[in-house]
């Protein structure tokens, strides 16, 4: 490096953090990120805008922005609001009066400040609506409460309970079989391990009917279970689980046994805290699958009240009429707990999955 | 795991109190069925009852089904329950390989299943390009010197995370025939069309939807690559007067190969199997020009009114054989470049 006085203006200028120049090769670097971040980025900002439009809102065209609502005021005299419009006067001048009700091409309106002075009568094409940001709250808080054919606390309480039992479950029989397949020495061992390992690339996609079969048989369709129990054994879940464990000192496990501790006990009270980081590795990717998932739970619910957010999503866009304002929101609401834990578990994720290499 | 396993060690904190009481009895009633029976058969046999869970869930719900799916796709009729399906041997692969010329599915019995499969390869080639394509370059970027690269990472990792279904959503209302790509295109003077109703314009943007959704998650492995690459390799390439260009020919692009190789191989499975994005987003339309094999199979088995098992688990046996091929190939050649 250079020493700091002989430095010219221009040379500083173009000085980086590394000593180097600016060059080309940075000026594209950045640009392309910045493209990069808005093409990310952008479509999900611009679902969240929308999704705070109202029903009005939505289907103006060219879209604005940000969601501009007409405002209403309430005029002495009157049960309701009434919409705020700018009147181009016959004598030139603009006045903010509020329409009563609309004949025809007429519009009465009356002058919120005046209400005295009484009705007026103006052509509709005179009149321009006031216009203010205001948040469409009610996109999120109708389907709260009842929306025809969009149950969304109860497509809501479906996939919480599914993404939890399934992660819950195949945390358990996962770590089971990993601490079987690991630590003990029993015929067959070697095979299971194989058979469970050779199903990686074998999705469920490949045995749909054979497993909706098995489903049917038991009487899961059209049940929660149905979703939930299938998918539990992942090999995926296993090959780590397994991985971790076989770094676990046998010592440790005689140790506990001489001290007269069961293997139940082992497994519960040592194998179990010391496997931690993997067992949240693995629950971490669980929720990830269980939440998004919908090939097979479109399968196997067909009765609305059981639908996942993400059957329930599809099904209410699906609608002849798409209500868009409800189905922005609703996308938003489902996307959120996943950026929540992206957000807060960001860099774990993405070096847990470089490095695992799995997803 | 690497060493920033302490977040998700916080989360688990968080849930164990809550989790702790709740498995307290289940945990203490299998202790004391297991007692006993660990003292008859003796410690090493426990080991069959730890696997057992998984074993019978996975026998139950994966390896059962596999086998018979055999059966299945050798079966005709609609029924369901398989002492109610006639036995039609190879009828079904007869029917789906019932065609006059392969290459144009209009001549084909089951047009849909070869329409399916032809968008199928398209689809597969253009994706798969332009996810090795994208994430190469993302990865070489993100390797750089650059300010606030874990922003930038995250950012193209980001949709990675967003389920099918909301990714579908999202792209839908942005190419709507009133959305915010028209309004784009008519800023710059271009004319605005229903993007996703359009038979040419159709398979670009599913196309894009997906690179768009999933390049992210290649684009790390593909930096993880980058960065195992020992930095004296370029420290000895600068001092034998290499530039950029060979820098990245003959030091970058060999060692990143194997990596490379991954990720041609993971999006390849993951293509051929493509189905949830599509479904939501086009419906496999305009007509069929979007529909792949994932969807015939879910269609003729399940969406349509008349469900033709059979032939449903005949049209998932030719994908789970593509899959299988893919796998091989992938172990064939992977011995091969580890080998080199």
């Amino acid at each position: 490096m250079m020493s700091a006085d002989r430095i010219s203006i221009s040379q500083f200028l173009s000085l980086r953090s590394g000593g180097k120049r600016v060059n080309t090769a940075d000026a594209l670097t950045y640009l392309y990120l910045t493209f990069g971040t808005v093409l990310m980025f952008g479509p999900v900002l611009w679902l969240v805008a929308s999704s705070f439009k109202t029903q009005a809102g939505l289907v103006k065209y060219p879209p604005p922005l940000l969601p501009y609502q007409q405002v209403q005021v309430e005029v002495e005299g009157f049960d309701e609001a009434l919409p705020l419009f700018t009147v181009a006067m016959e004598d030139g001048s603009s006045r903010e009066l509020a329409q009563i009700r609309r004949v025809g091409i007429e519009a009465r309106m009356i002058d919120p400040a005046d209400p005295a002075e009484g009705e007026i009568k103006v052509n509709i094409r005179q009149r321009e609506p006031v216009e203010e940001v205001k948040l469409a709250w009610e996109n999120y808080l109708d389907p709260l409460v009842e929306l025809e054919n969009f149950d969304f606390v109860t497509y809501l309480k479906n996939s919480v309970l599914v993404t939890t039992m399934a992660t819950a479950i195949t945390l358990v029989i996962n770590s089971m079989a990993a601490f079987a397949l690991s630590k003990y020495q029993f015929k067959g061992r070697d095979a299971i391990f194989v058979l469970f390992i050779s199903t990686l690339m074998i999705p469920i996609t490949v045995i749909l009917v054979p497993v909706f079969l098995v489903i049917t048989t038991i009487g899961w369709k059209n049940n929660l279970w149905g979703v939930i129990i299938p998918g539990a054994a992942t090999p995926t879940g296993i090959f780590l689980l397994r991985q971790y464990m076989l770094t676990i000192p046998d010592e440790l496990l005689d140790a506990a046994r001489i001290d007269g501790a069961s293997e139940w006990h082992i497994y519960w009270r040592i194998i179990l805290p010391l496997a931690r980081p993997a067992l949240a590795v693995l629950a971490i990717f669980s929720v990830m699958w269980r939440w998004n998932d919908f090939l097979w739970p479109l399968i196997v619910l067909s009765r609305n009240d059981l639908f996942t957010l993400q059957v329930g999503l599809n099904a209410f866009q699906g609608e002849l009429q798409i209500q868009w304002h409800y189905v922005l929101a609703m996308t938003v609401v489902t996307l959120l707990p996943i950026t929540l834990v992206f957000a807060f578990l960001q860099r774990f994720i993405t070096t847990g999955i470089a490095t695992t290499g799995m997803k | 795991m690497g060493g920033s396993g302490r977040e998700p060690l916080r989360l688990l904190n968080l849930v164990e109190p809550i989790t702790r009481p709740l498995l307290l009895i289940p945990v203490a009633v299998v202790e004391f069925i297991l007692t006993p029976i660990q003292k008859r058969v003796g410690i090493d046999k426990m080991g069959y009852f730890f696997v057992l869970p998984n074993l019978l869930i996975f026998g139950i719900f994966v390896l059962f089904p596999m086998l018979l799916n055999f059966y299945y796709a050798m079966t005709g009729g609609t029924k369901l329950f398989p002492q109610d399906r006639p036995f039609v041997g190879l009828d079904n692969f007869a029917t789906l390989f019932d065609c006059e010329d392969f290459l144009s599915p209009n001549s084909c019995q089951e047009d849909l299943f070869w329409r399916g499969i032809s968008n199928t390869i398209q689809f597969v080639v253009f994706q798969v390009s332009g996810i090795v394509l994208f994430s190469l370059v993302t990865a070489l970027v993100l390797n750089r010197k650059i300010v606030a690269r874990g922003f930038f990472r995250s950012v193209f990792f980001y949709p990675v995370l967003l389920s099918p279904v909301v990714v579908a959503l999202i792209w839908k209302w942005v190419l709507q025939h009133e959305g915010l790509l028209n309004a784009i295109v008519e800023i710059f003077g271009g004319e605005s069309k229903r993007w996703l109703l359009d038979t040419n314009w159709a398979m670009f943007w599913v196309v894009f939807v997906s690179v768009w959704a999933l390049m992210g998650f290649y684009t790390l492995i593909l930096l993880a690559g980058l960065q195992s690459i020992p930095p004296e390799l370029y420290e000895a390439s600068s001092i034998d007067g290499a530039n950029h260009w060979q820098d990245f020919r003959f030091v970058t692009m060999p060692l990143l190969m194997p990596t490379m190789f991954v990720v041609l191989v993971l999006s390849l499975i993951r293509a051929v199997q493509m189905f949830d994005h599509i479904f939501v987003l086009t419906g496999g339309g305009p007509g069929t020009r979007t529909q792949l094999m994932v969807q015939y199979i879910y269609t003729t088995g399940f969406s349509n009114q008349i469900q033709l098992f059979g032939l449903s688990a005949a049209a998932s046996m030719v994908l789970g054989i593509s899959l299988l091929i893919l796998t091989l190939l992938q172990l064939r050649l992977g011995n091969q470049s580890s080998l080199a």
